[in-house]
């Protein structure tokens, strides 16, 4: 298909809607009457010709002379049909310039001669990398402004140069023009430029190579969902790689089930044997396998890895800064997830494209971000499966960010990857013991009743034959955390021991009953990464005068008469869980009451799976069935 | 992939997501050439039967050959087709030039149908090469709660990871033909034998290119008799599509001004 999006980008005033208005006159793109529509609407402002009002359509935008949002229009000629997508160069509305750079194969880049590099130049040039837009056709635009001068030309050529190949973006031309005067946009060899001897605008476009589908390589398909015709279930999805056929190997993941496909149905009726990466299609499996919207349909051999947490780039476009602790709605490939944002490890300073040291990003920043979901997830990376891997993050009902996952996190790996030997070393284990090893880990105020339900479901858990420990304060802060005291600093520093422990806890295949207060998102969600999907967070809660009320170690009363500094629920702050995969609310429920629920949780994830007749206990995913 | 497979195949996505993420849903058909080829792929895309209700907007001015066809169609494909009649032209605020009214009637009748069903999207066929403030549209388009469109405030609509929810009280306009173009329209309606209305051929020399109510749309000056003739003269063509509809081209805003309020 020789069908090419391009995206036209650049800073605001540089000349993006003047150079395409240009290349659709001069190529007798724009229909009749729309050059005389075009004036009449100038003359009625009393400003002299525009063309950018080809494409600034709306009343606003020919007013304040500027484009607010994206369109786009169809060029043709004898060899390429061109989308040409115009986004604005504004800050303001970058929301719009990546709307339309998303949708692009290419980037056509327009730098001002005589401005130069500007900061939008730089911002979308990064954004282009972020967006998935690999290469770009740079136009150094207004060279009339600088007299046709080959020096300045020269200049900016190489700044602009260095700037793609720190964005990642690979330049396949530059060109000097002047898009006012039509000085090689649409036919080269300028006379204004002796200096210049490569293609106009229009056949630097045209010689972009074509849109790529990924066929042959990892299936990908993000189930849309199931529809129900004549006693069929057909899952319906658009392939995103590779190829799939009836008798083809699959694994539906996160559950990371095998099946087959039976067959693919078509409308009108037909027989239909393969399918190829672009297509939507609908097939059936060979069995009743459960499969619903969001899950993610592989090939055997190059399954996703599966995991909590994964690192992002994104580009925040949220009215309030992001910061580690909020929590947000993921949406990518078909599925819905809510994560936490465990780490801002990186904003990108637009001067010199590195991290400045900041840990929240604000509006239009590029940032670098660490999630922690409750959920199981299929995180591909962008490298390996870019339409799996791109995301937005909802705040709400509003979008706040679009980004990329860069890398899974303590993911569990694909199959293929891992040892077989260690497969089966965890399976023995979780068979001897007859539960997973797990790591349970009780969060609250100091008395909401944490190490009363942890001991009770101790011994519980200890007289069914099940292998459990309990960690708390007093056993951990005398030996392995004896060195720390209670200010922030060395709360992190002792959760974090904690976690690591209990995860090799969880790992030797016992149940691990971490219970501390650990008031901090963060640190709840690194023992989360710690642990992967062995990790199961229950927030004891109660309300704060209920536990001062209780104060059974006399805590509250120290810490009232200032004798217990940093102490959480008087001075320090506690954040409540977002997303914890089990709440136990002691001002409603009795000391047995919760243990009793505890008990149930642990017996349907931990127990469960390894009993006879219960679901197999996958090494791989342990909690094949997300809540 | 050819071109067209490519565009089928992302409106069957689009489709698909809407009927997942969005109910009660329901999709417009005018029973022209665009609104029927979405049609075709609602059946495409839900194997046969499309699972939500059709709708046309009706201000009983559409041409005597269109209604025919709508009921020819409503027959031989079992189609759930719903007249929705669209408040008289007396209802409609008189300030407004008389071509742009009757595009104020269905304005007005599909915010009277939305509230009354509850609907949380609306499935509409319109495209971008169409109209300059069309080509400004978002797929998943999200309507303020009388319907209208605020397109200086559009969020971002990034790749084709669809943001599909509103607050209640709003709908979604659907716009699953967005990236089509009209003679994209037209080789498909060709290569997949999509029925059309007969008036798009060219008898005497005059042909309609677009369809609209019969006071306020005009034939254009055409031999093309068949759909191979009508590509060729598409493929020629500096006529804008929208010509012969009287109500563009009242005044520079006459489009812009509908839109905003919520048609089309």
């Amino acid at each position: 298909m020789n069908q090419l999006r391009v995206v036209a980008v650049g800073h605001v005033d540089h000349g993006k809607s003047t150079l395409i208005g240009r290349l659709l006159h001069e190529t007798g793109n724009l229909p009749d009457g729309k050059v005389a529509e075009l004036r009449a609407a100038c003359d009625r402002r009393g400003v002299a010709f525009e063309w950018s009002f080809v494409l600034d359509a709306l009343q606003s935008e020919r007013d304040q002379a500027v484009t607010i949002d994206t369109t786009r229009i169809w060029l043709r000629t004898a060899q390429r049909e061109i989308v040409l997508i115009d986004a604005p160069g504004h800050k303001q509305f970058l929301r719009n310039m990546v709307t339309g750079a998303s949708d692009a194969d290419a980037a056509l880049l327009l730098v001002d001669a005589y401005e130069g590099v500007s900061e939008q130049t730089r911002r979308h040039a990064l954004l282009l990398e972020l967006i998935g837009v690999p290469r770009a056709v740079v136009a150094i635009n207004k060279m009339d402004l600088v007299g046709y001068d080959a020096r300045r030309y020269a200049e900016i050529r190489a700044d602009t140069e260095r700037l793609l190949e720190r964005a990642g973006v690979t330049a396949t031309a530059f060109v000097p023009t002047s898009a006012w005067e039509g000085e090689n946009v649409v036919s080269a060899g300028a006379a204004s430029m002796p200096f210049y001897s490569g293609p106009s605008v229009l056949e630097a476009l045209l010689a972009l190579p074509a849109r790529a589908r990924t066929n042959g390589a990892a299936l990908r398909i993000a189930v849309q969902g199931v529809l129900r015709r004549d006693l069929q279930r057909i899952i319906v999805g658009r392939i995103e790689s590779g190829e799939l056929g009836v008798g083809t190997e699959i694994v539906i993941s996160p559950a990371r089930r095998s099946a087959r496909i039976a067959s693919l149905v078509v409308w009108p009726p037909g027989e239909k044997v393969t399918a190829h990466a672009g297509e939507s299609v609908g097939f059936t499996l060979d069995g009743p396998f459960f499969v619903d919207r969001g899950d993610v349909i592989s090939d055997a051999q190059h399954v996703p890895p599966i995991g909590h947490s994964f690192r992002a780039r994104l580009l925040w476009l949220g009215s309030r800064p992001l910061q580690v602790g909020d929590t947000y709605g993921l949406r990518f490939g078909t599925r819905t997830a809510k994560v936490e944002v465990a780490d801002v490890e990186r904003v990108i300073d637009i001067e010199s494209l590195e991290g400045d040291g900041r840990r929240e990003a604000q509006a239009n920043d590029v940032a670098e971000v660490v999630f922690t979901g409750a959920q199981s997830l299929p995180l591909d990376a962008v490298a390996d499966h870019p339409g799996l891997a791109r995301f937005i993050l909802l705040d709400g009902l509003d979008i706040v960010a679009g980004g990329t996952i860069l890398a899974a996190l303590g993911a569990q790996a694909a199959s293929d990857l891992v040892p077989v030997s260690h497969l089966l070393d965890a399976r023995a284990r979780a068979r001897r013991n007859g539960h997973l090893g797990a790591v349970v880990w009780f969060t609250g105020l100091p008395a909401s009743g944490k190490s009363t339900i942890a001991m009770e479901v101790e011994r519980r858990l200890f007289e069914s034959g099940a292998h459990a420990y309990v960690l708390d304060g007093d056993n951990v802060r005398t030996g392995l955390s004896s060195d720390l005291g209670f200010a922030p600093e060395d709360r992190h520093e002792n959760i974090r021991r904690v976690g690591e422990v209990a995860a090799l806890f969880a790992d030797s295949g016992a149940i691990a009953i971490a219970s501390f207060i650990s008031p901090y998102r963060t640190d709840r969600a690194a023992a989360r990464r710690a642990a992967g999907t062995a990790f199961h967070e229950i927030y004891i809660k109660a309300d704060p005068a209920t536990c001062e009320a209780r104060d059974p170690k006399g805590h509250y009363k120290k810490a009232r008469a200032g004798a217990l500094p940093d102490f959480t629920g008087i001075t320090g702050d506690y954040e409540e869980p977002h997303a914890p995969e089990l709440v136990v609310d002691t001002t409603l429920l009795d000391v047995d009451a919760a243990v009793d629920t505890v008990l149930a949780y642990i017996d349907e994830w931990i127990l469960a799976p390894v009993r006879p007749g219960g679901r197999l206990p996958s090494p791989i995913a342990p909690e094949a069935d997300s809540p | 992939m050819t071109l067209l497979d490519e565009l089928e195949a992302r409106s069957i996505a689009i489709l698909r997501e809407a009927y997942f993420r969005v109910a009660p849903l329901a999709m417009l058909w005018s029973m022209g050439k665009d609104s029927t080829a979405l049609l075709w792929l609602a059946r495409k895309a839900f194997f046969g039967s499309v699972p939500f209700p059709l709708i046309l907007l009706d201000t009983e001015m559409e041409l005597p050959e269109v209604y025919a066809f709508r009921d020819e169609l409503t027959r031989a494909w079992n189609l759930d087709v719903r007249s929705e009649l669209c408040p008289p032209e007396s209802s409609i605020d008189p300030t407004l030039q008389p071509a742009t009214r009757a595009a104020a009637r269905k304005t007005a009748g599909l915010r009277d149908l939305v509230a009354r069903e509850k609907l949380r999207g609306v499935i509409v066929g319109i495209r971008r090469d169409e109209q300059s403030t069309r080509a400004k549209e978002r797929v998943f388009s999200p309507r303020l709660p009388d319907g209208a469109w605020d397109p200086k405030h559009q969020p971002p609509e990034l790749w084709d990871v669809y943001h599909t929810e509103v607050a209640d009280g709003r709908h979604v306009r659907v716009h699953p033909l967005l990236d089509w173009t009209e003679v994209d329209v037209w080789r498909y309606t060709q290569r997949e034998g999509i029925p059309i209305v007969s008036l798009y051929l060219a008898r005497d020399g005059k042909r309609y290119r677009s369809l609209g109510e019969k006071n306020i749309t005009l034939p254009v000056d055409s031999n093309a008799a068949t759909i191979e003739e009508i590509i060729a003269e598409l493929e020629t063509t500096r006529q804008p599509e929208r010509a012969g509809r009287v109500m563009d081209h009242e005044s520079e805003d006459a489009f812009e001004r509908l839109r905003t309020g919520g048609y089309m």
